[in-house]
């Protein structure tokens, strides 16, 4: 049970920090996507994410952050495997699933739903 | 305390409560996104999954419930309601592929549902895919070269 505490609380916080950026520096929504993506680079590169997500788990992998966590992972993965190469291979294989899941849901989705207009 | 400093008081007033009570339901949902994450994970785990594949697992399947969550059109009313709350979640991801992708599905396939869909996917894939690039540069010269 404590488990989830600690993941609603680091996965609720990560939101609201995204939300008061939105609020109060008129951020959009992609900024605020792609910023966080970089960020969950940097911080993983420098290796103070993992123990975030060590702390609140599924909290922080999954917030966009985890995205950038799991490029960063990935990155750093394939250069310890195959050197220099693995710098353009290891984020993209790292985050395969994620974005390749997206990509072709969306096209199913596409498939069976019309747009709403509002 | 004349009209004018009264509207500046009510206006002040207003923005503070609605930023307050916007992280307050940006907090609630997006910490019960990330509990279902943390349940969907618990539960690849007890079927035998790995930390890795069930981590894999929990984002495929939440990317999935999102994208027909916004098929159907209930993922645009939830998130008017929660702001970041499932934005920030890869939710948010999945919505910004699948929402243009059914939006502009009448301009055709391939000018509508396939390029539209990285409107906003695009720049963070761009900066994401960026970002590790330079890491891993960074990296391979600090663990191999030096």
């Amino acid at each position: 049970m404590l488990e989830y505490v600690r993941v609603f609380l680091v996965g609720g916080l990560i939101c609201v920090l995204a939300q008061i950026l939105i609020d109060k520096t008129a951020m959009t929504g992609a900024r605020i996507l792609v910023s966080y993506v970089v960020l969950g680079v940097i911080l993983s590169g420098i290796g103070v994410y993992q123990r975030v997500v060590d702390f609140g788990g599924a909290g922080a992998t999954v917030p966009i952050v985890g995205f950038g966590h799991a490029l960063a992972e990935g990155t750093k993965k394939a250069v310890d495997e195959t050197g220099l190469l693995g710098a353009l291979t290891g984020g993209l294989t790292g985050t395969a699933a994620g974005i390749t899941a997206a990509v072709v849901f969306a096209f199913l989705w596409s498939l069976m739903f019309k747009s709403r207009q509002k | 305390m004349n009209n004018a400093d009264y509207k500046k008081y009510t206006t002040d007033r207003a923005k503070r409560s609605s930023c307050l009570l916007n992280s307050v339901k940006a907090f609630f949902v997006g910490g019960f996104i990330c509990c279902i994450g943390q349940a969907l994970f618990n539960l690849y785990l007890w079927w035998g999954a790995d930390e890795n594949t069930a981590r894999t697992l929990v984002s495929v399947t939440l990317i999935f419930a999102a994208g027909l969550l916004t098929g159907i059109g209930v993922f645009d009313k939830i998130g008017k309601f929660s702001g970041a709350g499932t934005l920030v979640p890869i939710t948010g991801f999945a919505n910004a592929i699948a929402a243009p992708a059914i939006e502009n599905k009448t301009e055709g396939k391939i000018n509508g549902v396939c390029s539209k869909m990285f409107v906003m996917a695009g720049p963070v894939i761009v900066f994401g895919t960026l970002s590790s690039a330079i890491y891993g540069l960074v990296y391979y010269i600090v663990t191999k070269v030096l």
